[in-house]
């Protein structure tokens, strides 16, 4: 046993002590999702938090399910998601310190330029949906347990209607598999906003619906709890977290644009 | 109309020197071929003992390792994430979303490849000088060492051919490694984030380095084996 053990270490310090390889120590891991990190939202304030901390923040691009679930397993110091209610539950569970919201957008439903039901520029995401079902255009959800996926189910639960049948495709992907297989179907689609102007293939897709308040898209940041996970770094993960909350960090996530227009919108409340 | 952009994306991306593409290049090369030297440093001697040994169970290994060259990456990523999660058993260790666990990853792809296919030449090779070796007085696993430098020229296609799995594969490095920019960014995950993003030329043009690379080291093995068998006459 105390062979294998050693055997085990050395075998680690071998593999951490390969050349090129070796990392910084001051570092930590940001489980967020793929909206944050494809839409080039952490390539922008990364650098400057680490230019005032010198604390790399190395970002894994998943789901919030996904996300929320490296945070629990301790593989994560912090996590930066959008579904507030599974966000709560995790807090609730001890997984999580504290969540403090940072920012918003706001989720758009995008659909062939055809218009096949009929819902192009409207305000209704709920009546949109009714429409989609009632005339059976093929509709692609990301099936993947995401904030966009439960957002869409939330939707469709407030539209009375059990999505099923041959129009309803789950995909079980990402945001931006789901756009490109969209784009070819075509189908109209739930994305958030970000995704959506980062996105490079959108082929026949355009915003169909945008502008219901049921359309928020609310971001939250949570340190995992040191508690249950002893070598969590939490003061590297705190300094994070404030830092994102903070007038400075705030203006950092505002000054993000592409093509001009903000992708999203900083409203921690001061603290 | 992509697929022409492609190639202009491509030479673009080389001819510019991109630092971040040199940073992934270089990760992608690093983590698969210390994988790959850690593969062939188990999976030779390993092949050709059981190749040479016979002992009960001896088919029932032989059976497993060629079925596990069929081992999904994806199911190979899973066990390693599992393992090395700060959850699973050797959390301890820390090296979960590093370049450490991607290798380990790789390791468990090609090992069983290079197992099986080094199984298979000094096989054949005891056959073909069993008698010659006995006369000499060799036993079995004495003839070891023996058979695996007589089979050199061959075991290079079984390193290729692990080379190869190590270089393509995405899906397990995609879990151990989370693709982590400027740390834990491959190639092939890079193409795979890119055609995410919509930007199907970028991952085109990334796909056609990644091409040269494998063909370019495949050329150097080439060249290389036969200058060799020529010098060994």
């Amino acid at each position: 046993m105390s062979f294998m053990r050693s055997v085990l270490v050395a075998g680690a310090i071998a593999l951490s002590s390969l050349p090129g390889l070796a990392s910084a120590q001051d570092f930590i891991t940001v489980a967020s999702t793929t909206s944050t990190e494809q839409s080039g939202l952490f390539g922008h304030i990364l650098p400057i938090f680490k230019e005032k901390t010198g604390i790399e923040v190395r970002v894994i691009a998943q789901g919030t399910g996904q996300a929320l679930e490296t945070g629990r397993r301790g593989d994560a110091d912090v996590v930066f998601v959008h579904a507030k209610a599974a966000e709560e539950e995790f807090v609730k569970e001890g997984f999580g310190v504290e969540r403090k919201e940072v920012m918003y957008n706001d989720f758009v439903i995008v659909g062939p330029g055809e218009d096949p039901a009929g819902i192009k520029g409207g305000n209704d995401a709920v009546a949109a949906l009714k429409k989609i079902s009632e005339a059976g255009a093929t509709f692609t959800s990301r099936g993947d347990d995401s904030g966009t996926h439960k957002a869409e189910l939330a939707l469709w639960k407030q539209a009375g209607v059990k999505p099923s049948g041959d129009w309803y495709r789950e995909l079980g992907t990402g945001m931006g598999p789901t756009l490109n297989t969209s784009a070819q179907m075509p189908a109209y689609t739930l994305t958030d906003r970000a995704t959506w102007l980062s996105f490079e293939n959108k082929g026949p897709l355009e915003i169909v619906v945008e502008g219901d308040p049921k359309l928020f898209n609310q971001y939250g940041v949570i340190l995992v709890n040191p508690a249950k996970h002893p070598h969590v770094k939490a003061e590297q993960g705190q300094a994070f977290i404030d830092w994102l909350v903070s007038p400075e960090g705030q203006k950092a996530i505002a000054d993000y644009k592409i093509n001009g227009q903000q992708l999203f919108f900083p409203n921690a409340s001061a603290s | 109309m992509q697929q022409e952009n492609a190639f202009t994306t491509a030479l673009n991306l080389i001819l510019s020197g991109d630092a971040v593409l040199g940073e992934i290049v270089v990760l992608s090369l690093a983590v698969t071929l210390t994988a790959l030297l850690v593969s062939a440093i188990i999976g030779l001697p390993l092949g050709a003992a059981l190749a040479l040994a016979r002992f009960p169970g001896r088919s029932f290994l032989v059976v497993t390792f060629n079925a596990l060259m069929g081992l999904p990456p994806v199911v190979a990523g899973l066990a390693v994430y599992l393992m090395l999660s700060r959850s699973g058993p050797l959390g301890w260790l820390g090296i979960l979303f590093s370049p450490s666990a991607m290798i380990v990853a790789q390791t468990l792809l090609i090992t069983p490849i290079i197992v099986s296919l080094t199984r298979q030449v000094v096989e054949d090779l005891w056959g073909e000088y069993e008698e010659q070796l006995r006369s000499l007085g060799s036993s079995r696993l004495q003839a070891i060492p023996t058979l695996l430098w007589d089979g050199r020229f061959s075991l290079i296609t079984a390193i290729l051919a692990g080379f190869g799995r190590a270089s393509a594969e995405v899906g397990a490095i995609l879990i151990v490694g989370g693709n982590i920019a400027g740390y834990t960014r491959t190639m092939t995950t890079a193409i795979a984030l890119e055609t995410s993003r919509g930007d199907l030329a970028l991952a085109l043009g990334l796909g056609i380095i990644l091409l040269g690379i494998t063909l370019s080291l495949n050329a150097a093995a080439y060249v290389t084996g036969r200058l060799a068998q020529k010098a060994a006459g």
